[in-house]
């Protein structure tokens, strides 16, 4: 069964169509990439599954359910949470204070939820910068941050993206054990990535898309070695590779 | 974020400010300090929904005439004593807070800013010309219950110690996280399941019901209004807004102070330092009030308050230990 | 010339067509006659021409939201500033309203410029929680004018009285009071005269750059600050010449400004921020509506007219007028 579905997102913003006939099934507990160049429309679906932007047409299913139209704070509560490409942090909040805010969606009380919090930021290897102010944080720590928020909530579907966009080599690797320990804990994941390195050691499989179409959809190998994306996206490197 | 009010300090306020009306026993300080004691009110109120949540209300003098209104209609409709509006005025102010919210938070910044502008704009215009229900620009007049102003101060005294204790416990809860999130990035608090439309609302609700109890209460108190008095663009809504800037926004204690500051400086000016400064040093009191907006916005941008810090370097400095 | 058509079909529309089907359905209730119809076309006029005088003050808030992206709520009170300075030339050294434009100007301009300069510009990228530091830095900058004017000239209402201030011009049986239509003449060359600005000269161009795109146009090399409180003294410029071209048709008294500031930006709304067309559009609107209300209704409701358009806008066209005809 699977857990989240998304059947033809279409999207018009004006004239032109953003996204335009992307489909796909992601099985509960794997770890499913979404690729494309810039400007492919891969930001844009993750929008439109969080009802960020409201559909031009298609539908959306969450454990079985649609989720076509609802507000996206019910769409947290119903267990996905996400993160954003441009990172938002609660500026002049705390670390702790930014996970505590998202943990309420779970809790009620400030004490379960700072607890809540704190096991989410000890997880995701925040506890150091606890009580510091996000806005003072450095890209890589925020991207971190955004994750930690999206974990305290609880979620049965994280969708990431962009994480790794900005980070160092270092930072990438954490960035990457950090994913698959989410997932590890049951969580499962969609993530929209430009970072090879990323999407292709970490996901069970991926979906291509291109202009807002889909052109590629199965394996890592499999999708690196497809023609058109190899043509739209890849260089030839990845796809013998 | 979350100060807890420190111990034994609130609680010695409370009680120099209870007793002091006894001990300063005369007309024109009591009548002071309960203006001062209308404006912690407001401002905190507006503070509240500006400050701790982000939307910048340029026109909460729509709630406190509403509330004045309530018990002015009330009496002179169906003359019920102007007491019932001090219960009914706040929830009546909270009601108009639903509509005005319902059109105006659909806009954000400097929209919403100018929105809620127009909105006591407007009741202040149908308050003038709505001569059958509201006496227009004849205004409401009654017959105050006290002669003395003990009772007077000691209401608003509670009023504003229960807004200032309600907000200190809102701000301290679940609800003051989200507040605060959605003044920061109200699309990523959505994101982590905040129903940012809920709490703005709940925040203006909380916001305009004490605004407008202290405009049921100035009915009360001054016997008179009008609609340029309670509905003023300048007086009520702009003032609100620098009390709070003034005592610092997103913060306890901020509007308090401000509203002190503000009505210290502006009597002082008035009565020209109490008659010891020449004639027209009274003529610039609301200069002078510009003249320190402009001055806190520029060199205090987070008040009394919140650059707490900073006043105490520049005054308190030790020459001794310099900072690098 | 497309836009241009759009536009001008716009302007009919709402100018002409909208009051004529009013007055139409007020005939058709029976509370209104052929006598009504009759002002019509009076009282079209005078809106028009005052709105003129609107859409002035409408560019110069536009002009200046759109740049530095605040709300000028000092706007209302350099007009009156500029007005008292009109006063002060009429009355000590006998120019003519009009002539005293030349005055105003340069004079709010400089004002601006200062307030500009060294109350608003240090406050971007001020870090603050509340976001509106520069709009109400403006309302401060407002309470001080007011209150130096009034610490000058005391609230006494002041006027003018011009030679030709009850001339009129009729056309038909269409009367065009002389004052009026010599302030929306030279309105009118202002206003040409700012748009050949924007479009021909270096800054203009600058302007419009960074109006469109700040970051962009400091990459181009334009000078960020110096634009912002340019432009800022440019628009307050234009308000103070609507100033002067006020002064023969208006009482003057130091709290005068609030209501033109809220008329500024009802303009502005109903235009949609930053779009000098729309300005234009949206003053000529205020005017005529204004007008129709203090013909139809009363006068007490006049103000209420603008108001009423901003709830309008705000609930039914919130880009305002600039979103309908793509300008």
């Amino acid at each position: 069964m699977s857990i989240f579905e998304a059947r033809n997102l279409v999207k018009y913003f004006g004239g032109l169509a953003a996204v335009n006939g992307v489909s796909f099934k992601v099985e509960k507990g794997e770890i499913f990439g979404l690729i494309g160049p810039n400007g492919s429309g891969k930001t844009t679906v993750f929008n439109l599954i969080n009802n960020y932007y409201p559909l031009t047409s298609g539908d959306i299913f969450f454990n079985d359910k649609s989720i076509k139209g609802l507000k996206t704070h019910t769409i947290c509560h119903l267990g996905i949470a996400r993160t954003f490409q441009v990172v938002k942090p609660l500026a002049r909040m705390t670390v702790l204070e930014n996970v505590t805010a998202s943990a309420f969606c779970r809790v009620n009380t400030i004490k379960e939820a700072q607890k809540l919090a704190s096991k989410a930021i000890e997880f995701c290897g925040l506890e150091h910068y606890k009580d510091q102010r996000a806005k003072g944080l450095p890209i890589g720590l925020r991207k971190r941050l955004e994750i930690t928020r999206a974990v305290a909530t609880q979620p049965e579907l994280i969708l990431l993206d962009e994480t790794a966009a900005g980070l160092n080599p270092k930072e990438l690797d954490q960035a990457i054990k950090l994913i698959k320990e989410i997932n590890r804990r049951g969580i499962t994941i969609i993530i929209v990535e430009h970072i090879m390195k990323v999407i292709m050691t970490i996901s069970n499989r991926i979906l291509a898309i291109n202009y807002g179409r889909p052109i590629a959809q199965g394996t890592p190998e499999e999708v690196s070695r497809n023609p058109e994306v190899v043509k739209a996206y890849l260089g030839e490197e990845y796809a013998q590779g | 974020m979350k100060k807890p009010i420190k111990g034994l300090g609130p609680i010695i306020i409370l009680i120099l400010a209870g007793v002091l009306p006894l001990v300063v026993n005369h007309d024109y300080y009591q009548h002071l300090m309960i203006l001062a004691l209308i404006w912690v009110v407001i401002g905190s109120s507006w503070n509240l929904l500006a400050g701790y949540t982000g939307q910048v209300s340029f026109g909460h003098a729509a709630f406190f005439g509403i509330g004045a209104y309530t018990a002015g209609i009330l009496y002179t409709k169906l003359s019920l004593s102007p007491w019932w509006g001090m219960v009914l005025g706040g929830f009546s102010a909270m009601i108009l807070g639903l509509l005005i919210g319902y059109l105006c938070f659909r806009l954000r910044g400097p929209y919403f800013a100018l929105a809620t502008l127009a909105s006591g704009e407007i009741l202040r215009l149908i308050a003038n010309n709505w001569t059958d229900f509201t006496e227009g620009m004849v205004g409401i007049l009654i017959m105050q219950t006290f002669v003395s102003k003990l009772p007077y101060y000691y209401l608003i005294f509670f009023i504003a110690a229960a807004c200032i204790f309600v907000i200190y416990l809102v701000m301290n809860s679940k609800w003051g996280y989200y507040f605060v999130s959605v003044r920061e990035d109200q699309d990523a608090a959505a994101s982590l399941g905040i129903n940012t439309a809920l709490y703005k609302n709940i925040s203006l609700m909380i916001s305009s019901f004490f605004t407008g109890t202290a405009g049921a209460f100035y009915m009360n108190y001054m016997g008179f209004i009008d609609p340029s008095v309670v509905f003023s663009l300048h007086n009520i809504s702009i003032q609100a807004i620098l009390v709070g800037i003034i005592g610092g926004v997103a913060t306890l204690w901020g509007p308090a102070i401000g509203a002190l500051v503000m009505v210290g400086i502006q009597e002082l000016f008035r009565t020209a330092v109490f008659g010891l400064a020449p004639k027209w040093v009274s003529q610039g009191h609301a200069l002078a009030f510009g003249l320190m907006v402009v001055l806190t916005i520029l060199y205090l941008s987070n008040g009394l308050v919140g650059d707490w810090p900073k006043i105490k370097k520049i005054f308190f400095r030790k020459p001794s230990r310099e900072v690098s | 010339m497309a836009t241009i058509a759009r536009i001008l079909i716009l302007a009919g529309v709402i100018l002409i067509g909208v009051p004529y089907i009013l007055v139409g359905i007020g005939m058709v209730m029976g509370t209104m006659g052929m006598n009504d119809l009759f002002q019509m076309t009076q009282t079209i006029v005078i809106g028009v021409l005052i709105g003129g005088l609107y859409a002035l003050i409408g560019i110069g808030m536009t002009l200046i939201m759109g740049v530095m992206g605040i709300i000028n709520l000092a706007h209302g009170q350099i007009l009156m500033t500029s007005m008292y300075v009109t006063f002060v030339s009429f009355k000590y050294f006998g120019f003519d309203p009009y002539v005293s434009i030349l005055i105003s100007m340069p004079c709010l301009f400089l004002v601006a410029l200062f307030i500009g300069r060294y109350l608003l510009d240090p406050l971007i990228g001020r870090e603050s929680i509340l976001p509106e530091n520069q709009v109400l830095m403006t309302v401060g900058v407002g309470l001080c004018l007011t209150e130096i004017m009034r610490f000058i000239f005391t609230s006494n209402y002041q006027s003018v009285r011009t030679s030709y201030a009850n001339k009129a011009y009729y056309i038909g049986s269409v009367s065009f009071n002389y004052p009026l239509t010599i302030a929306f003449f030279i309105a009118l060359m202002l206003t040409v005269g700012l748009f050949l600005f924007l479009m021909k000269t270096d800054i203009g161009r600058a302007i419009r750059a960074t109006a469109q795109d700040k970051d962009a146009a400091t990459l181009m090399g334009i000078p960020q600050r110096k634009i912002t409180f340019s432009t800022y003294a440019l628009g307050s410029a234009l308000d103070a010449a609507a100033g002067s071209l006020l002064l023969p048709v208006y009482y003057l008294f130091p709290d005068l400004g609030g209501p033109f500031t809220l008329k500024a930006f009802v303009i502005t709304i109903l235009g949609g921020l930053g779009s000098t067309v729309g300005a234009i559009l949206g003053g000529l609107t205020l005017g005529v509506y204004e007008s129709l209300g203090a013909t139809f209704v009363s006068m007490g409701y006049k103000d209420a007219v603008g108001m009423v358009i901003f709830l309008l806008v705000l609930i039914f066209i919130p880009g305002g007028l600039k979103r309908v005809t793509r300008i």
